[in-house]
């Protein structure tokens, strides 16, 4: 059973209430299609448990296959340093077909984010630690592709479309309140 | 299911095409640690397939000087082709002709199907296997335990002084 080996920290972008019981941790990629799939679901399950989950995002880029996985991700990280994580997070998954520098820079400009502190982050690789401290993490916790998407720390293998992942997130739930 | 060599074994020995004009021998990587990773077949159709995951993690595996081999019964032009495609930065063995040997060598072929298992190895700096590893073949094994793996073989190779290795010499 691959269980996440990185803890939960306050320099992890959280959604939902602090002190959930339920946790749901993604790894994902701004440019991979499966992820684009998942985050409209991922919202829907957060809906679903509006006062008991929390929701973790951790960035694993693919970057030998998807070429701008990489900015976008700590181009969200640029965001986030200035209090607009999920807004850049939710921007990239929704213009996923046309995800390229342009649009990244677009966004930014739409999230009214100075447009020369995000081109020096990026060229400097400012986030690039981070992002890739995330994906180091990630590997050792067993994630083995992407999304892959732990509940209160456990791997979950199965599906992830909206019935399967409230049904796994119950069944952990139910699993954890026993214990 | 199956039942692949196991730790404590010495890895049996064998030379493979790694391109279409060129041969690698196990045993020529003496000295270092070395991962083999038998997978079934190029060109899974998905984003974060295993051998794409490995490419990624190459950095971490080389932080303990690992060569990372990966061996399917794929021809070298496919697995050429599949590399070139997926910006693979390690090499890929055809087990090919005889079609499979080298997979039945470490009890890693699925002779239904006529492929390789999801096998991993780890091998030390001497050869020999210190943990091995058969996934479900739909499962994607993931590196986490490459990755304790190796680092336990660092680990002793700290604690013993033997960092240095005196095999270079082919």
């Amino acid at each position: 059973m691959a269980t996440l080996k990185v803890p939960i920290t306050q320099n992890d972008h959280i959604r939902g209430p602090a002190k959930a019981p339920i946790t749901l941790v993604e790894y994902g990629d701004y440019e991979c299609p499966h992820c684009g799939r998942a985050h409209p679901i991922v919202n829907q399950v957060r809906a679903f448990f509006p006062a008991r989950l929390r929701f973790v995002y951790r960035h694993f880029p693919l970057t030998e296959i998807h070429p701008h996985a990489e900015l976008a991700a700590e181009s969200a990280e640029f965001a986030g340093a200035a209090g607009q994580f999920w807004e850049m997070h939710d921007a990239l998954f929704e213009n996923q077909n046309r995800l390229s520098i342009t649009t990244i820079f677009l966004i930014a400009a739409e999230l009214m984010l100075p447009e020369t502190a995000l081109r020096n982050a990026l060229e400097t690789g400012q986030f690039r630690n981070k992002v890739r401290n995330d994906f180091v993490g990630g590997v050792r916790s067993g994630v083995n592709g992407t999304p892959t998407f732990f509940i209160n720390g456990v791997r979950h293998d199965g599906p992830y479309d909206y019935a399967s992942l409230v049904a796994g997130i119950q069944m952990r739930a139910a699993a954890d309140a026993r214990t | 299911m199956s039942s692949i060599l196991a730790a404590g074994t010495e890895a049996p020995d064998f030379t493979l095409r790694v391109t279409p004009d060129q041969n690698l021998t196990l045993s020529d990587l003496r000295g270092r640690p070395v991962i083999l990773a038998f997978y079934p077949a190029d060109w899974s159709p998905v984003c974060g397939d295993q051998m794409t995951l490995y490419n990624e993690i190459l950095p971490e595996f080389h932080k303990h000087d690992a060569e990372l081999l990966g061996i399917s019964v794929d021809g070298a032009w496919c697995h050429a082709a599949f590399a070139r495609d997926r910006h693979l930065h390690f090499p890929l063995l055809s087990d090919f002709e005889p079609k499979g040997e080298v997979a039945r060598k470490y009890r890693a072929y699925r002779t239904s199907e006529g492929v390789a298992e999801r096998a991993l190895f780890v091998l030390d700096r001497q050869g020999t296997i210190v943990w091995s590893y058969c996934s479900p073949i739909a499962v994607n094994p993931g590196a986490d335990g490459i990755l304790d793996a190796l680092e336990k073989l660092s680990g002793q190779a700290s604690s013993h002084g033997h960092l240095e290795s005196t095999d270079h010499a082919k």
